[in-house]
């Protein structure tokens, strides 16, 4: 299946081999250790108090009496953090959103927090802080933020990217721009021309487990910190800065962790429990309830997006517009420089290969909780919106719309409408796939309807530092920074044995906490498997190199002489014909007499993560009486460059299709006119459960990655960006009408068959 | 209050407690007696990532009373393996990678033995309907349905399995 292009034909032993994952006994046992699962001796329990107002004043928060109550050991406020960030925009707002510093910014926002003796004195403590609040008006809709007479949330808030600067504050904090080409020319030699504006809803990332930490600082200004985390590294660095302590001096496990999708790539309560546990000096546990994930850490943007379109007749596309608004909670995006809306706007045509193009993003505050990164984060909003628009361009065309994307479709040299220029990609070869699956070709009945829709997702490689060690027995114990969300255990496993030649059952994956290993960026945009298992290769590569070495040394001739294959060394030349060949293993039986341990070690930034493209395609049913949408049959046909274990990758596939799908059809954050969140709880904000879905097929492609060993892609987040749109054109097709608001829930459909039934 | 003293049997072994009358079964498995299988993903009986059995039945831990454990058999995740031999759900789970981050995975498995306990022949949609009070967000279900479905076959085919201690 897939393609096979010419520069990489490699004969792969292990890789591609679906093999079980060493966590997997662990974690089907309920032995395997998860944030909330780690306990500390003699620690207390810390919980948060929040606001109710989605903008108010903090006018005074009393803790006496709180501080009085037997069995609290620590109240802390914004006081008791100071402001360390020595200029650190992103740092600040960090601080700012762990703790509130004068004004509560949602509903939610942390105003204070207890460590007590147990849970139930923690609770009456909570009770007993008194805050008075000046409620100030708020804004939590995206364009409602933009109007003129919008309250303005921050008052030194200056809208960045534009000529001349603003002379007055706003709640538009940036305004980016992408493209090339002449856009108006474009569209003025069009013969079609297709506009529509979109809504999408806010949605959380739904990790199953809250954010929960065991935090413990020494007097002596060292701490310890258990975390569920996507990234021990990065909430090392935060936490230290915040709390002004040695980075060195903090050191940070990663637990199991029991979901992310991004949202585990910020820190949320951990400086806080740090804080709690140094004023009480005892550890700390602090474990959010599911209200408080939904209210307090990120979900990602609400956006407002308008799309323009136009082609020629032969469905060449000669321009493209969109305009892209999206709310990043109170506060600036979280990555800094990289917008929520600008990484939109780059996202959002790079499945084509356009003349024309321009992609303007506004990033926008309001009163809800600091939008967090959630897979391929701001890419399947405007995705829903180009190709949705796509679609109906098809139709005005009258072209097939898969037609349409195949003639449009980016390739090798394409400039992207981002800026660069593509290698070798795979949007076209899995719209190709697309085109021969022989689900474009099942029947449908009355109500049903199929669309399919294409997504795009840059990939990250990121700093990566990775340590292999060979015991005397010949096993290898692999140890990595990136923390393991859904099975790279696995997947770097097979790296190391596949370099080295060896079982894969000989290798021993470890994560490592932050004080065995150098810095590893957060386990994010889909780097995991790419960045940590290249590093492996090199670090494999590197103890290959001292295993010839010592192979040299025991049979006494020149390393110049010692090949490396098949897991042995073998003394190359006529005049060694008589050497047998060393297995690894004995070779490290030596290892004590002839230079001690046997390691190889790999510190990089691996760029060019190879960008990676999906197809999905979907069927559906609408029921015109309650507007309920049921998905009957769902395709994902994804470039992996090469998939190391093709179950996971599988996986990858399945679950971010699923995650699009409660997109599309259920997920949304309410908000009520007094600014709170009606909905917090996974009853109200209701994720796909199994009865709500069919098989998910999958179709691995694999066009090799040239800028890695293997020719590996990210794959993790991808496959979230097409369902929304592919789900609207299936409905689209099924029942005539054109929805233009996610998530496309059964009164919003109603609403629309009503309009389509009163023409 | 006064803690409540409650003595009960848990994976085949009585076990004594003492706990606040509110404090839940779940919070008693977990912070009393170290069984941290059972986890905490809603404590509103909405994701099922806390399912244990009480007298063979099926419930959120998060929503039972550890007082009400009085004199009852409770069965978690830390009991279904046969000492060193995984149920087959456990083992199909693994084989199949019904599990990404695992965090549901303990309370996945509790309701599908439940389910195939009760019909050894389930069809697909009564295994997604028995599962549907089971939340998982990383794997869309298929290969956590594709486990249960190959369980089920092994498991009515009992002469194929004669070398596992157990069967369900």
């Amino acid at each position: 299946m897939g393609n096979d292009p010419s520069y990489t034909n490699q004969d792969f032993k292990v890789i591609g081999s679906r093999v079980k994952r060493p966590d997997g006994v662990d974690k089907v046992t309920g032995r395997a250790k998860y944030g909330a699962d780690h306990n500390a001796p003699g620690q207390l329990v810390g919980l948060f108090l929040r606001s109710p107002h989605a903008h108010a004043r903090i006018v005074k928060i009393a803790t006496a009496r709180a501080e009085k109550l037997s069995g609290v050991k620590a109240v802390i406020t914004s006081a008791d953090l100071p402001d360390l960030t020595n200029g650190d925009a992103a740092a600040r707002d960090i601080l700012e959103n762990c703790m509130a510093r004068g004004r509560a910014l949602y509903d939610g926002h942390a105003v204070a927090a207890v460590a007590a003796v147990d849970e139930q004195t923690a609770k009456k403590a909570l009770k007993l802080i008194e805050v008075s609040y000046e409620v100030l008006p708020h804004v939590t809709d995206v364009d409602e933020a933009l109007k003129p007479d919008a309250p303005v949330i921050h008052e030194d808030m200056y809208t960045a990217g534009v000529d001349p600067r603003p002379s007055r504050p706003s709640n538009l904090y940036n305004v980016s721009e992408f493209g090339h080409g002449d856009v108006e020319a474009g569209f003025a030699g069009a013969d079609v021309i297709v506009e529509k504006s979109y809504k999408t809803e806010q949605t959380h990332q739904g990790y199953i487990e809250p954010h929960a930490c065991v935090a413990s600082v020494s007097p002596d200004g060292t701490g310890e910190l258990w975390v569920t985390t996507q990234g021990h590294f990065t909430y090392r660095s935060v936490c230290a800065t915040l709390l002004g302590m040695d980075i060195a001096k903090l050191k940070v496990t990663s637990s199991e962790i029991g979901g992310g999708f991004g949202g585990k790539t910020h820190v949320w309560i951990e400086p806080v429990a740090l804080a709690l546990s140094r004023k009480a000096n005892r550890p700390v546990k602090a474990v959010m309830s599911r209200e408080e994930v939904f209210r307090a850490s990120g979900p990602t943007s609400s956006t407002s997006i308008d799309i323009k379109i136009g082609a020629r007749r032969d469905g060449t596309i000669t321009a493209a517009f969109a305009a892209l608004r999206y709310q990043g909670g109170a506060f600036r995006g979280a990555i800094p420089g990289m917008p929520w809306a600008m990484i939109g706007a780059m996202t959002s045509f790079a499945c084509y290969d356009l003349p024309n193009v321009k992609s303007v993003g506004y990033d926008v505050v309001v009163n809800r909780p600091k939008a967090a990164a959630y897979r391929a984060p701001s890419a399947p909003m405007i995705a829903f919106a180009v190709e949705s628009t796509m679609d109906m361009l098809a139709k005005e065309l009258g072209i097939e719309p898969l037609d349409l994307r195949i003639r449009n479709a980016a390739r090798e040299g394409t400039r992207a409408c981002y800026g660069p220029v593509y290698g070798p990609i795979g949007i076209g070869a899995t719209l190709e796939a697309v085109k021969n699956h022989p689900h474009m070709r099942a029947r449908l009945k009355k109500n049903q309807g199929r669309g399919m829709a294409c997504g795009f997702w840059f990939n990250f490689g990121g700093q990566t530092c990775t340590d292999l060690n060979i015991a005397t027995d010949g096993s290898v114990t692999l140890t990595v920074g990136t923390v393991d969300v859904g099975g790279s255990r696995a997947s770097l496993s097979l790296i190391a044995a596949e370099e080295l030649g060896i079982p894969y059952e000989q290798v021993k994956a470890h994560i490592a906490d932050t004080g065995s290993l150098g810095h590893n960026d957060t386990t994010e945009g889909s780097r995991g498997t790419f960045s940590s298992g290249m590093a492996a290769i090199f670090a494999a590569r590197q103890a290959i190199g001292v295993l010839r070495e010592r192979a040299a040394i025991m049979w006494d001739i020149p390393v110049d002489d010692v090949a490396w294959a098949a897991g042995h060394a073998r003394a190359r030349g006529r005049k060694h014909s008589k050497l047998k060949p060393l297995s690894l293993a004995a070779i490290a039986a030596a290892s004590p007499t002839t230079g001690g341990p046997i390691a190889g070690h790999n510190e990089s930034v691996p760029d060019n993560a190879g960008v990676s493209f999906a197809s999905h395609i979907c069927d559906v049913e609408v029921d015109p009486e309650t507007g309920s949408t049921r998905i009957l049959r769902y395709t994902v046909v994804q470039d992996a460059g090469k998939a190391i274990h093709p179950t996971y990758v599988e996986g990858q596939m399945q679950g971010g299709a699923a995650q699009g799908i409660g997109w599309a059809l259920n997920e949304e954050y309410v908000y009520g006119e007094d600014g709170r969140l009606q909905n917090p709880g996974f009853l109200d904000y209701r994720i796909p459960v199994c009865s709500d879905l069919p098989f998910i097929d999958t179709q691995i492609l694999e066009i090799p990655n040239p800028n890695h060993p293997y020719g590996v892609r990210g794959v993790g987040e991808t496959s979230i960006v097409p369902p929304l749109a592919a789900i609207g054109n299936a409905i689209s097709n099924a029942v005539g009408v054109r929805m233009n608001h996610v998530p496309m829930s059964p009164p919003r459909i109603l609403k629309e068959l009503e309009r389509r039934d009163a023409l | 209050m006064a803690a409540v003293l409650v003595t009960t049997k848990i994976n085949g072994d009585t076990v004594e407690f003492a706990c606040p009358p509110e404090e839940t079964l779940l919070s008693v498995l977990r912070n009393r007696l170290g069984l941290t299988g059972a986890k905490e993903g809603c404590s509103t009986g909405d994701c099922g990532a806390c399912s244990v059995t009480l007298d063979g039945r099926l419930v959120c831990s998060c929503l039972v009373l550890g007082a009400e454990a009085e004199g009852r058999e409770i069965a978690t995740i830390e009991g279904m393996a046969d000492q060193d031999q995984l149920h087959p759900l456990q083992r199909n789970f693994i084989e199949y990678a019904a599990l990404q981050c695992g965090i549901c995975t303990p309370g996945f498995l509790m309701a599908a033995r439940v389910l195939l306990e009760r019909n050894p022949d389930p069809t697909e949609s009564e295994i997604r309907y028995a599962l549907a009070g089971n939340l998982c967000r990383c794997t869309g279900y298929d290969k956590i349905v594709r486990a249960v479905q190959a369980t089920a076959k092994e498991l009515r085919r009992p002469e194929k399995n004669k070398h596992r201690r157990k069967k369900a």
